[in-house]
């Protein structure tokens, strides 16, 4: 496939992803503070991202299984989950864990084991397409062009 | 011949007279004798006379008178001395009897006689009460039988019952040979023929109200003798037959309003109908008064019961209408409710809908800006950027609706250069009206203040919306746009007969016309430009895609602004001018150098606009640690990451100018770093400017964090421009608290 073509996939997938709402404003943010100081900022950032998430899901797994189910302690994993999205903007995964919280405050164990798993699912919906983008962003590269903003 | 001492009679007893006077004397003795005994088997067999002893007395009489003649047979011959004196005794006796018998008789004849007479007397008394008896009895009947008709037209409702049962009933109380009714038409001129008793279904004869005879019974309370001959009378063809004596009586038809709360109906009715009641023919009857007083009391009677009827009829077909009424009107609350909940529907759906390509252009347009363009294709990415945040916010306008009907909403009060919005909506609007080569002109008066206090965005909005109607509506031509501050004597315009606006020493009066040469409004459209969704004709013609809702926001923003906006137009093709008036405040009296920041900082097209900035910033999640950081690494600070309160407590120095924090995180208290920040330092410019990130958008995080001394709130996710002029605002006033 040729650049132009690889270009006008790139911007096209990143509008789907906009217009299904997986990402908001905040990932455009994001990729507006990438320049030639920082050029990989964004990479960076969704995998810290990345990262963090799967950390605070293997926590959230592992509290939900405990006899005693200490919701302090999900609620402030979830919290983490949260603000991380928004942060990057994944915006299903932030909508989904404010879910998870009332679910929390109610003490409710069966929507929080089910909010779980739908959090889950959105996560590596996401976390799938950005590594695709991601990898449409290296191919251009490596044909030897530059990233559309 | 003495020796004998026989009496000797006259005459000699051969003689023929003598004989005649002998059987005569036989004969009355023996009828003598036998009148008592005649008269003793009377007397017995009666047992009611009362003079008995008079009988025995008048019976010893007439014995002894017979007795006499008896004996007088003995003296036609030769008898003896004996003979003569027993007929001398006899005699003497007959005549003390019949003497006494006499003197008695002469009392008691009269006696008698008078019994006789009162005998004749009572028996025509008798008779006479037999007669009245029978008068009584058959008014007795009628009276029963009025009654009984009168009970049958009471106990129904229907009219129809009421007046059949009364014809039969009076048919046949009174034998009569017919009866009819005749009501008034509609148009009571003329009285038709209703019911009858004998014929089945009478043809509709009518008759003329303004008879004569009708009139004269109308006039009468009783009923009155009438002509067999009369129209009303002649029912149906009597022919070879004399007919029978007619009688007719006024039935008066009420009213409801005939009824007055404490007094009796009046009897000033209009409307009678006319009963008319034939004796049979042939028959020498004769209308008697009780009859005729059954008439008319039956025809009162019969009068309430139609209204009664007429009154039940009238309040079933109330109700009647009622119940349809109800179920439209139900129909219609329901129909309503449809349409409200269809609405709300739609919005919420064009909400979502809308709010995503918004984005979409925004974001997109932002990002646009950012990269290198020529001035040309700049100019035209702020505008289409100045465009579509203001659809944006007329997006969230229209989509709050409901707050602004409920007055909920509020201006954004702020300062800003009134003459820089008037520019800008020229430069937004003439593209579009140099493509329809029309002519915009902008006056401003000279005195009109250059900074105004006010909510900028939605007077901007209102002039667009008024100054895009003017150029929508205008096929050619030019359009001018006027603004100036409102004097006294023009406030009192005869237009605004509701508004009394009052100049004041810190506020004044902004008036703005714009007058198009367009296709104009005709009169009777003009009230309802400014109500939601209504299009008159031509524009509903001409524009299939407005929503009609610019005007009546732009009402509702006037309103919120205290002002008064209107529409003059002189007719269909002669254009119109849109006017308003607004209170807009007068800013206080500023420095030179706090001028210069008034207007909105406008995007820098370099990526440092803090060089060195050193700041602070404590965030316990990487993520957004790290996105902070990029965003202020690309504004040029110099940036410290710290992730817990005391590593920040420990860090933090007089050589950071702002510190931002996580103030949303539950376990951390983002209050008491601000409580002890404020402790470690005491001179206040030695002091960073405390500034708390949160995503809460409550009132009462806003109140806590002023409570411990931050300087300024945000709201996450913040984007670069906001972070931009966050930090401009916090280092020239040190006080930035965004409106949540």
């Amino acid at each position: 496939m040729d650049l132009v073509q690889l270009q006008r996939q790139l911007v096209d997938y990143r509008t789907s992803l906009y217009h299904e709402g997986f990402l908001d404003e905040q990932f455009t943010q994001l990729q507006e503070l990438q320049d030639e100081n920082n050029p990989d900022f964004v990479v960076e950032v969704v995998s810290l991202y990345f990262e963090d998430s799967e950390r605070l899901l293997n926590e959230l797994s592992k509290a939900l299984e405990q006899q005693i189910i200490d919701f302090k302690r999900i609620d402030a994993h979830v919290h983490q989950l949260k603000g991380s999205s928004s942060s990057i903007g994944a915006q299903r995964v932030q909508k989904l864990c404010i879910v998870f919280r009332n679910y929390c405050e109610a003490q409710n164990v069966e929507g929080c084991l089910k909010c779980l798993q739908q959090v889950k699912h959105e996560y590596s919906i996401v976390k799938t397409k950005l590594e695709s983008m991601f990898q449409l962003e290296r191919q251009i590269l490596n044909a030897g062009g530059s990233v559309p903003v | 011949m003495d020796s004998c001492n026989c009496i000797e009679p006259q005459w000699p007893p051969d003689d023929l007279l003598m004989k005649y006077q002998y059987i005569s004397d036989f004969f009355i003795a023996l009828a003598y004798f036998s009148i008592p005994l005649e008269l003793i088997y009377f007397v017995k067999k009666s047992a009611v006379f009362p003079y008995r002893w008079v009988l025995v007395q008048f019976g010893a009489f007439i014995v002894l008178c017979g007795a006499t003649h008896l004996i007088n047979l003995w003296t036609f011959t030769m008898h003896s001395r004996t003979v003569a004196m027993v007929m001398a005794t006899a005699k003497v006796f007959t005549a003390a009897v019949s003497c006494i018998t006499a003197l008695m008789l002469v009392h008691i004849i009269p006696d008698l006689l008078s019994v006789k007479t009162r005998e004749l007397f009572l028996k025509n008394k008798a008779a006479e009460l037999d007669r009245e008896m029978g008068l009584i009895r058959t008014q007795e009947e009628t009276g029963r039988h009025v009654r009984m008709l009168t009970h049958e037209i009471r106990s129904t409702l229907d009219r129809h019952t009421i007046l059949k049962t009364t014809l039969v009933e009076l048919g046949r109380t009174l034998a009569l040979e017919e009866c009819a009714l005749w009501m008034p038409t509609r148009t009571g001129l003329e009285l038709q023929l209703s019911y009858t008793l004998r014929q089945q279904n009478p043809v509709g004869y009518t008759v003329p109200i303004h008879l004569p005879v009708i009139n004269q019974v109308f006039s009468s309370s009783h009923a009155v003798k009438i002509s067999p001959n009369c129209p009303v009378a002649s029912i149906h063809p009597s022919g070879k037959y004399t007919p029978g004596e007619v009688v007719a009586v006024r039935v008066p038809l009420l009213h409801l309003s005939n009824f007055q709360i404490n007094d009796w109906p009046e009897l000033s009715t209009k409307r009678y109908a006319l009963m008319v009641l034939m004796l049979p023919l042939d028959s020498a009857r004769h209308w008697h008064v009780h009859e005729l007083e059954l008439v008319e009391v039956v025809a009162d009677q019969v009068a309430v019961a139609l209204s009664h009827a007429a009154i039940l009829e009238e309040s079933m077909r109330a109700r009647d209408l009622l119940m349809e009424q109800n179920v439209a009107l139900d129909l219609a609350r329901r129909e309503a409710e449809t349409a409200v909940r269809a609405r709300n529907d739609f919005l919420a759906v064009m909400n979502h809908e809308m709010r995503t390509p918004m984005h979409a252009i925004i974001a997109l347009s932002s990002l646009l800006q950012e990269t290198e363009l020529t001035p040309e294709q700049r100019l035209m990415v702020e505008t289409i950027l100045k465009s579509s945040n203001l659809l944006s916010t007329l997006i969230n306008d229209v989509l709050d609706l409901s707050r602004l009907e409920d007055g909920s909403l509020q201006l954004d009060l702020g300062t800003f250069n009134l003459c820089a919005v008037f520019k800008e909506v020229l430069n937004l609007i003439k593209p579009i009206a140099s493509v329809k080569k029309l002519h915009v002109s902008l006056n401003l008066a000279p005195d009109l203040p250059e900074y105004a206090v006010g909510d900028e965005k939605r007077l901007m909005q209102t002039i667009l919306n008024v100054v895009g109607n003017a150029v929508k509506f205008s096929k050619d031509g030019s359009i001018s746009i006027t603004a100036f501050v409102a004097k006294a004597e023009l406030l009192r315009d005869s237009q605004t007969t509701e508004f009394f606006p009052v100049p004041g020493d810190n506020h004044f009066y902004l008036r703005v016309q714009v007058k198009d040469s367009g296709i104009g409004v005709s009169p009777q459209d003009i009230p309802k430009l400014f109500t939601k969704f209504a299009q008159t004709q031509s524009t509903a013609i001409r524009n299939s895609g407005g929503g009609g809702l610019g005007l009546a926001i732009c009402k509702r923003f006037v309103n919120l602004m205290e002002g008064h906006i209107w529409i003059e137009s002189e007719g269909l093709g002669k254009g119109c001018t849109a006017i308003f008036m607004v209170k807009l405040g007068i800013p206080e009296r500023l420095n030179e150098s706090e001028l210069a920041f008034m207007p909105k900082v406008p995007p820098n097209h370099g990526p440092t606009a803090f060089p060195g900035l050193k700041v602070l910033v404590m965030d316990e999640n990487g993520v957004s640690r790290k996105v902070t950081k990029g965003l202020l690494v690309h504004l040029g600070c110099d940036v410290t990451m710290v992730s817990s309160s005391e590593e920040c407590l420990r860090v933090v120095s007089n050589e950071h100018k702002v510190v931002f924090m996580d103030a949303c995180a539950p376990g951390m208290d983002g209050y008491e770093i601000a409580v002890c920040i404020h402790e470690k330092f005491t001179k206040r410019h030695e002091r960073p400017i405390i500034v708390a990130l949160t995503g809460n958008t409550d009132k009462v995080t806003k109140e806590n964090c002023m409570r411990v001394g931050m300087d300024g709130v945000i709201l996450k996710p913040v984007s670069l421009d906001k972070m931009r002029s966050v930090l401009s605002d916090l280092l020239e006033h040190r006080v930035l608290f965004e409106a949540i």
